[in-house]
This record gives structure tokens, sequence and C-alpha cells, in this order.
């Protein structure tokens, strides 16, 4: 009974599907309000400046400029926020014709990874442009540092979205279980303060988050630019297994979901 | 010679688990663990050994009171459902014709969710591009056809929905109830396209509460009582003890 969704669909099919689920949410997002793409722009800028008054202003942290510093690990972040307090809802909100149609259900969690992949390419220009004024120096090297880069973090937000929406169709709760966790995760990965603030005996726990590795690259390459390719390796390779897994997850578990829906 | 069946069910049943879904999540189901453990084993059989096939060009009437099982065909037929026992074969790319809405964006306009829907159910944008003029003729609505979906009546929104079906390539048709389109005359309409569509050769499986639809349009009927088949057969036939029963 197995058959490879390739195999069984025509890549031009599973292509076209690809692109018209993830316009629509591009679509669905910004259509709302004028404002939509400003807005999710708003939303980390003004976590920039609560954490500037809190660390900076308040806890006087030795870290310098630190407002870019803050910027090329919170856009990121927003990336995968997005993505994954999004995924406990995907299948739920398109239960009407996952009950009725046959089609690849693993697209679904890959249109919203990359709907919002898309709108964080475009946050990253107004990183950038920001930068520029506190001064950011471009790098030759962004241009092929930045799609290895979004390559891992796709695969890794791919990957988790499909555990995460697959496995809450059956335990509900699952989504505050997630919100909870993202918060948790949030301050355990150096997004606030840099890997050097960590205590050398407790950085092998905080580098066993694979969101360590990548946001640690993103400012590396955008900061000093350059990457450490050791460490990217490393963090594709736990990117990629969480991906191999969470597709088997979810694969096993969509026998099962115009049952639950 | 040997018949070439488009749709065979082999001793298929069908069962659902009572607790499928742990609605109260995994702190409740994990506080009665063992209550929650029990309750996995308890089952609801829906299909009982149902053994049925069909062949190419015919169509086939589903009848049965509400909970006979007859949802549950048509999603083993649609591949969305997968039997607990036995074998579900089906040759050729089946069309499931979706509830009101189904699978449409209000945000978007009637165009969007026209690529959108047909995409969802099974065609390339290529196609959909030679096609979408027929499709937005056949609804009538061309004078809405950029407004978003959310400004649409619900009369309308079926007409939409209806004319991208008929629209897409498949082999079997499934038809659940809803050929109640839009007004009289465009119900007249569709119900035509749906017997120039059984005479080009396609397969429809029809469920309907109302035997005289059933009449109309089909050749053979299935009569589903408690998830078992009370009768399969000549259409005719069947629904004259069908109607008895009632």
């Amino acid at each position: 009974m197995k058959k490879n969704i390739i195999n069984y669909y025509s890549l031009r099919y599973i292509w076209d599907l690809i692109v018209i689920l993830t316009l629509k949410e591009i679509k669905v997002k910004y259509k709302r309000n004028l404002l939509g793409f400003f807005w999710s722009i708003l939303n980390p800028l003004l976590l920039t400046l609560v954490f500037i008054i809190a660390f900076k202003g308040v806890l006087k942290i030795h870290i310098n400029n630190y407002l870019l510093f803050l910027i090329t690990g919170l856009f990121p972040w927003q990336w995968v926020t997005n993505v994954i307090l999004s995924a406990p809802n995907i299948l739920l909100s398109n239960a009407s014709i996952i009950k009725k149609i046959k089609f690849p259900y693993e697209i679904l969690p890959l249109a919203l990874t990359l709907s919002e992949g898309i709108h964080f390419l475009l946050s990253l220009l107004v990183l950038i442009i920001i930068g520029l004024f506190y001064n950011l120096k471009p790098s030759i090297n962004w241009l092929w540092g930045i799609p290895l880069l979004l390559l891992a973090q796709g695969i890794l937000i791919y990957g988790l979205a499909l555990i995460i929406s697959s496995i809450n169709l059956f335990f509900r709760d699952l989504e505050r279980i997630v919100q909870v966790f993202m918060t948790m995760l949030f301050y355990l990965t150096p997004i606030l303060y840099d890997i050097k603030h960590i205590p050398q005996k407790y950085i092998i726990f905080f580098a066993l988050n694979p969101f360590f590795g990548i946001i640690y690259e993103w400012r590396t390459l955008l900061l000093k630019g350059y990457l450490d390719i050791k460490i990217y390796i490393l963090y594709l390779l736990y990117s990629l297994l969480i991906f191999i897994v969470g597709l088997k997850i979810f694969r096993k578990l969509s026998k099962k979901f115009a049952e639950a829906l | 010679m040997v018949k070439d069946y488009i749709i065979t069910f082999e001793n298929v049943t069908k069962w659902y688990p009572l607790y499928n879904v742990f609605s109260q999540g995994f702190k409740s189901f994990i506080l009665n663990f063992k209550n929650s453990l029990q309750n996995l084993k308890k089952k609801k059989v829906v299909l009982n050994n149902i053994s049925f096939s069909l062949e190419k060009g015919e169509c086939l009437g589903i009848l049965g009171r509400n909970g006979a099982g007859k949802s549950t065909l048509l999603g083993l037929i649609a591949g969305v459902l997968h039997p607990n026992k036995g074998k579900v074969k089906v040759k050729g790319k089946v069309l499931p014709l979706l509830e009101l809405g189904a699978g449409f964006h209000p945000e978007l306009t009637g165009r969007e969710n026209i690529f959108l829907n047909a995409t969802l159910l099974g065609m390339t944008k290529n196609k959909i591009k030679e096609r979408i003029d027929d499709i937005i003729k056949f609804s009538e609505l061309e004078d809405y056809i950029d407004q978003p979906l959310r400004t649409y009546s619900s009369g309308m929104i079926t007409r939409l929905a209806f004319s991208i079906s008929i629209f897409i390539d498949s082999d079997i048709i499934l038809l659940d109830e809803i050929l109640a389109v839009g007004d009289f005359r465009f119900q007249e309409k569709s119900f035509e396209k749906i017997l120039e569509l059984k005479e080009q050769g396609k397969t429809i499986i029809f469920v309907s509460h109302n035997p005289a639809d059933i009449k109309k349009l089909c050749s053979k009927a299935l009569w589903l009582e408690n998830g078992k088949i009370k009768m399969f057969g000549n259409v005719e036939q069947v629904l004259e003890s069908y109607v008895e029963m009632l």
C-alpha cells in the first residue's frame, strides 16, 4: 500500500498545489488589512524596543550595538513562532476538505512554512535597511549564506510543523503545551544573550536545542559576514533528522485524519 | 470473460474507535491512563463485511437511514478512510462533490477560489486556465467572479462549487445529497449536466434519501442498513422493497 507521493501524483501537480496553497496563505494574511505586512514587522520591532529597555537600560547587559544584536536573532525567531503557533490549527481549519478529498496533506504545513518564510525574507530586507543605519556591513558571503540558512531553518520548521499539526488532531491540548514550550524555548535559545554568556559546562545542553545553531549562524552571518560551515552542517543534519521523523509521524497518522476530524 | 470492475469492495469492515480523539487532551489521557487505554479498545462498527462491485459507467444509488454507513462508504471510495478489514479497490480518479463552501476561502475572490478549489480536486494550473471560462459561464457568476467570496450568497457559493466540480477530470463522481444547487432552474441545469457526464461514461455514486432522484439517475442501487447490505442490484427491485419498508 505504501506509495511514494511523487509516484502517485505528478510533480507538476505537486508544484501547483504548493504554489497555490502558499499564495493563499500570503494573500489571506495581507488581505485582511492593508497594513498587514507592517503590523507583522511591527511586532518584532516592538519586542526589540522592550528588550532594549529591559536588558540594556535596566540590566546593563554588555553587548555592543544591542539593537542590531537583537534584531538579527528576533527576526529569524519570528519565522519559527509564526509557524509553530499556527501549526496546531492548520489541519483543523481544513477539516472540510480533508474529510472529503484525498490529496497530499503534507503540503498544508509546507505551505504555512513557506508563506511565513517568504514573509521572513521580506522582513530580512527591513532588518538590513535598519541595520545600515547602525553600522551593519553587507557581506558578499550573504549571497550564499542566506539561502543555506533559509534551507536549514525551513526544513527544521517544516519538520516540527508536521509533528505538531498531526498530533494535535488526536490530542487537542497540544496547542497549549506548544504555546508554553515556545516561550520557554525562546529564553533558552541565544536570542537575547550571546553564546559566550552561557556557562561553559551548560553549553552542551543549550546546544541540544535545534534552533541554537541556526540562530547563532544567522547572527554570525549578518553581523560578522561569515558562516561557520561545521556548525551549519551539524544543525542541517539535525534539522533533516527532525524533518524525517516528522514526515514519518505525519504519514502514519494521516490515514486517520478523516476519522479524527 | 472477466468483467472489468471500477470499484470493488471485498468483505470490507470499518469501525471507529469510540475515543479516537482525546479532545480533553494529554492531560486527561494521562490522568485517566487506565480508563483511556480501555476506551481505546472500544469500537463502533459502521460497515460490516460489505462486498459489492461496480462496472465502469454504471450509476449506483445508495439508500439507507441516517447512520447506516453511507458517508463512510463514500469516504472509503474517496480514499480518505481506510478499511479495518477487507479490501477496497478503486480504479481511476475519484471526484467528491463538496459540501457548501468546503475548500473555499471567504477573503479570496471567486476566480482565486476556482484555482484553489480545482487544484485541491486534482487539476494542474494549466488545465484550470483552459477551463476557467467554461466554469465561470456555467456558474452564471460572470459579474461577481472578481469579488471576494464573503460577498456571495450561499446559493452563489454552491453554484460556483458545482460548476468547478463538473469541469474536473474524473472517472468516478461521488454525489452526497447535493443536487440542491441554487434555484430550481439551476438545479435542473445541474441535473442535466450530471446526466450528460453519465452518458460520457463516468461512474456515479449517488447517496440520497429520495428514491425518486435515485430512480432518475441510477441503474443499480445499494441499500444499507445498520452497516450491512440489505439489498444490492437492479434499481427498480431495490427501490420497490425499500419503499415497501418505508
